[in-house]
């Protein structure tokens, strides 16, 4: 009964909402509601998520840097326009060329898992609107960042250059073959999809270093596939499951 | 008016094009959108079939009065709307996607549907509105109905060989205009400039004036591939099995190798992708003859079952473009025999792209079959050493549940039992699959092979099998005779040499499992001790996925949703756990929802009492819901069901679903008129319970007749199957006329609102047909319908 219950106030909610969507609910932003407020409601939020996630990651709540810089910088900047009010909502925004700006609980996610450090220099391959990259900016000494298509590529670093972010640099260019004039990294994070892990990112990473590689189609992530290379340079790789779920039940 | 009758050639071309308006439109959003919504809003648009009923029983006497105009307006209307609606809905911006984080997403599709429902109601509003004008002539304007139908199933998949299917939605478009003058003619008026008129604009349609592109969501595979630099479309291509597009980039290489070790030597040649439906890919890769450049194809799991075989003789099902023939020829395959289910496949690989290729499939130890792959193995006389049953479906696709209402015969017990019994003693059956996490499609293959061995006859299942896996693949093998220390010794010395993980190998503790690519917990391992240990079904049971095997009467592989898990994806849906979800799934079961809600509302408006039309006060109204909500929901049952019973003689979806239902339509309509003549009452009754029985019956006689037929070519399959369909579909044309006759000697508004009745339940019908399938098999939806039909006979209206 309470699992039925669940599940139609769950469809009712999205049909409900559905149908008063565009004019009632839109969220509005107005001078008393600015991006600032909303920014630390969605900090509060990923908060939330987190530890109730807490199994999963062995801890009750992300590194305290992640979070305060998940509430400085401006991710509406990093959307279309006509996307701002959507901004900072916990869900992930379309950016245009079929590509996707994640899910902020999953940026946070991903970021803690990489323990960037201030003297870090991290790669990033598929650079999108830049919204990652500016994160890690905040956290580390230097960003690089591969974009495949060329007008994400321009528009990002315009983007960037912007707001500040002066110490990530793009280019456009295959992200398989990494950046081998600024390797070795401390970590990588290659957000765009892929059929195999590249074998030349996993060598282009510092022993004790960190490769992330979220996994799924557009708007989901199915899992977090961390591949760690320890100080003799041997490989583990971990696949995580972004969300707190246990297949078996019962004795088994 | 219409002194020469109704209208019978017009409203058989109506119903053609509508039918083939609605298997298109399948294909359509197929491509543009995905399969599963696709299902949604056309399956939902039928309800302008019931809705035309409702309208027609508010408003029967004007309409009556009027029937000519009305005729005319709703042909052409449904000939302008086919194009137009759809053009018009593939520029909504609906993403699919993006459905649980957008709230205006669900606006958007109910915007589609409203599209998309206009031109089956301007359809049916000609085929009600004829009934309730001519209601002397049901049974002949039922019969003009259904064989046209029939017809337009049988043509459209013609023309999707033929035409590309933006350009088929002209044709269909066409066919409307087509109609009215078809309609005009028949009408045998004097003046006759309006059919010219008609007829002009039906060849206007045809013309590249009427032209338009598909607009594919940005979010589908073919569309990312193309955002990248220097990327060419090479060859565009369509037919009834798929819309082809074959890709090059050379700027930035596919490097498509699903599951590749991290220790793999040297690169991956240059690849041509090719798009199914803008989403599912497949590759060509170049091969120059040298085989020492191809290293890569060794460091995959499908590689596996290479190294406990000498020299092979192979069968790859499900060849594509290629990548496991080039693995088989890489490993010195004696012989290797390709069976590819899509002929342009093979055709882009075997000729237009041959060079790049390399000749692959000419290569003299490589046969290529252009065959469905089930199919294909039932017939054959062969045996091999090894069995390659390939990664087909997307990676996307296969994540995100979007197969769940897909029928697949390659993954169920008795296929997997007919490949074992097609290996040589020694042989070995490779199944490899992307792995989810958690475990779903990974542990279903090995509960389907573990019950496919105790098939056949094999006592200890657990000394013949064995499982790795990968970053995202997993390659299970099963062998005839038990896995001997020296095979295990090398498939150790594979994984480690790889770094992939043992799964399952006879005698593997749990320390050697989940080493490289660690999960929270070794969850393949364990699941696969469980599945081969005495509480084997327990664990099915508590396991929060289903992953009871497969089997022919119940064809879903991909359907893993429980019931009870339900809450709690939904539950963490917005926090990681969307990929759990299954799409495919749920959008059935909100179909059906929709379904019923807006069918129950369209049955009762007419209702309303206070209306004029005297139906509140008509008397047996219950009577008369039971028995067309039966009727048109057990037609659908046994429709469905005996497709899918068919596809297992037929093997080939295609010559399946387009010549069963042809023949189904066909021999209803035959049916439809020669019930004319048949004394009512207890015709109806006894119509009932012989299709009841008969349907019944062939559950149980069609397996032998197909197991003694099984090597016959498939020449001589169709007009079998076409024999066997006809007494059946034949009897099942008679009650809905025969209905019709008498309630509409009652009172004539009954006709609109059993059409009404009748065209809701065909909807649900068909949604629930799906339904009853994933959870109780197709043995259920034959025995409901006979049971439907029984009830029918017994709820018929006293005359």
């Amino acid at each position: 009964m309470n699992g039925l219950t669940t599940l139609s106030s769950q469809f009712c909610r999205v049909f409900h909402l559905g149908i008063l969507g565009l004019f009632l609910i839109t969220p509005q932003v107005t001078a008393t509601d600015s991006y600032q407020q909303m920014r630390q409601r969605l900090v509060l939020e990923v908060a939330g998520d987190v530890a109730q996630t807490s199994g999963y990651i062995g801890k009750d709540t992300l590194d305290e840097r992640v979070m305060r810089v998940l509430g400085t910088v401006a991710r509406h900047q990093f959307v279309p326009p006509e996307l701002h009010y959507l901004a900072y909502e916990n869900r992930p925004l379309p950016i245009g060329h079929g590509q996707t700006i994640s899910q902020p609980y999953i940026v946070a996610l991903m970021t803690d898992l990489l323990e960037p450090g201030p003297d870090d220099v991290v790669l990033e391959i598929g650079t999108g609107s830049g919204y990652q990259a500016a994160i890690l900016s905040r956290l580390v000494k230097q960003v690089y960042s591969i974009e495949i298509i060329p007008e994400l590529a321009t528009s990002a670093t315009e983007r960037l250059h912007q707001l500040g972010f002066d110490n990530v640099e793009v280019k456009n260019a295959d992200g398989y073959y990494g950046w081998p004039e600024h390797a070795p990294f401390d970590a990588i994070i290659v957000t765009a999809a892929s059929s195999h892990i590249p074998p030349p990112l996993v060598q282009q990473l510092k022993p004790g270093g960190v490769l992330m590689i979220p996994v799924g189609p557009a708007f989901q992530v199915q899992q977090l596939s961390m591949v760690r290379k320890n100080a003799e340079g041997e490989i583990t790789i971990r696949q995580l499951m972004p969300v707190s779920f246990v297949p078996f039940t019962g004795e088994h | 008016m219409f002194d020469r009758g109704p209208p019978l050639f017009s409203i058989a071309i109506l119903s053609g094009a509508a039918l083939a308006y609605e298997i298109l439109l399948m294909r359509l959003f197929s491509i543009i959108q995905w399969h599963h919504f696709a299902y949604m809003m056309i399956s939902l648009a039928l309800l302008g079939y019931g809705a035309s009923g409702t309208m027609l029983a508010l408003a029967q006497r004007w309409v009556q009065k009027h029937f000519f105009a009305f005729f005319i307006t709703n042909a052409i209307l449904f000939g302008i709307g086919a194009i137009v609606c759809f053009r018009l809905a593939q520029a909504v911006p609906f993403n699919a996607l993006e459905v649980l984080w957008d709230t205006r997403q669900p606006l958007w599709l109910l915007l589609i549907f409203m599209l998309l429902f206009m031109p089956f109601f301007c359809v049916a509003n000609c085929i009600c509105s004829a009934f309730s004008k001519f209601s002397g002539q049901l049974h002949r304007i039922y019969s003009f109905d259904l064989i046209g139908a029939g017809i337009g199933a049988l043509s459209i998949i013609g023309l999707l060989f033929i035409v590309p299917p933006n350009t088929a939605l002209q044709v269909i478009a066409a066919m409307g205009l087509l109609s009215a003058a078809v309609a005009w003619l028949e009408y045998g008026a004097r003046s006759q400039w309006q059919a010219l008129v008609l007829s002009i604009a039906t060849i206007v349609m045809l013309s590249p004036v009427a032209g338009f592109s598909l607009q594919v969501s940005q979010f589908k595979g073919l569309n990312q591939a193309l955002q990248v630099l220097n990327t060419e479309k090479l060859d565009q291509r369509s037919s009834p099995l798929g819309w082809l597009t074959t890709v090059a980039s050379p700027s930035v290489p596919f490097r498509h190798a699903p599951g590749l070790s991290l220790n793999s030597p040297g690169s991956i040649p240059e690849q041509l992708a090719i798009f199914t439906d803008a989403d599912s890919v497949n590759m060509i890769t170049r091969y120059e003859g040298s085989l020492h450049k191809m290293a890569y194809l060794d460091f995959q799991t499908s590689a596996l079952p290479y190294h406990l075989l000498d020299h092979p003789e192979v069968m790859v099902l499900g060849a594509g473009g290629g990548a496991d023939v080039l693995q088989a020829l890489y490993h010195r395959s004696n012989r290797i025999d390709a069976v590819e289910i899509n002929p342009q496949v093979v055709d882009l690989v075997q000729e237009r792209f041959a060079d790049f290729a390399g000749d692959l499939y000419l290569q003299p130890r490589v046969s290529v079959f252009k065959s469905e792959a089930r199919g294909f193995v039932t017939a054959s006389r062969d045996h091999y050493d090894l069995i390659q049953v390939a990664l087909l479906d997307s990676f996307s696709a296969s994540s995100a549940g979007l197969y769940a209402l897909s029928e697949n015969y390659l993954y169920t017990v008795e296929a997997f039992s007919q490949f074992l019994h097609h290996l040589l003693p020694e042989g070995v059956l490779s199944i490899t699959r992307w792995t989810k996490t958690p475990p779903r499609d990974g542990l279903k293959t090995f509960a389907t092979a573990i019950a496919a061995l105790e098939a056949s006859g094999v006592t200890d299942p657990e000394q013949h099998m064995a499982m790795i896996r990968s970053w995202n693949t997993s390659t299970l093998l099963l062998k005839r005779g038990a896995f001997d220390d020296h095979a295990i010794d090398k498939l150790k010395s594979f994984c480690r040499l790889r770094s992939f993980d043992l799964v399952y190998y006879p005698g593997i503790t749990r320390q050697e499992a989940n080493r490289y690519n660690q999960l929270q917990e070794p969850w393949f391992f364990d699941g696969a001790q469980q599945l081969l240990g005495p509480q084997s079904a327990a664990f099915m049971d508590d396991y929060k996925f289903n992953i009871h095997p497969a089997t022919d009467d119940r064809p879903y592989f991909s359907h893993f949703l429980k019931w009870r898990t339900l809450p709690e994806l939904l539950e963490l849906s917005q926090r990681g756990g969307m990929p759990l979800l299954e799409w495919g799934y749920l959008v059935l079961i909100v179909t059906l929802a929709v379904a019923l809600v807006v069918s129950f509302l369209l049955v009762l408006l007419p209702l309303i009492p206070g209306r004029s039309n005297g139906l509140w006060s008509g008397g047996q109204n219950w009577r008369i819901i039971i028995y067309f909500a039966a009727i048109g929901t057990a037609f659908m049952f046994i429709e469905i069901a005996f497709i899918q019973k068919f596809l297992l003689f037929l093997h080939h979806p295609l010559y399946a679903a387009s010549v069963v239902l042809c023949a189904f339509l066909v021999f209803a309509g035959m049916g439809s008129k020669a019930s004319s003549r048949w004394r009512k009452q207890t015709t109806i009754r006894g119509a009932g319970l012989v299709i009841g029985g008969l349907s019944l019956l062939y559950l149980f006689l069609l397996p032998l007749i197909f197991d003694s037929l099984v090597t016959i070519p498939v020449v001589f399959k169709i007009p079998i199957a076409v024999i066997l369909i006809a007494p059946l579909a034949f009897l099942m044309g008679a009650p809905f006329p025969l209905g019709l006759d008498v309630v509409s000697k009652k009172l004539p508004v009954f006709i609109p609102w059993a059409w009404a009745i009748n065209g809701c339940a065909s909807v649900a019908g068909a949604i629930l047909a799906t339904l009853l399938a994933i959870h109780f098999g197709f043995l259920i939806v034959v025995t409901t319908a006979a049971v439907l039909y029984a009830l029918a006979a017994l709820a018929l209206p006293r005359s």
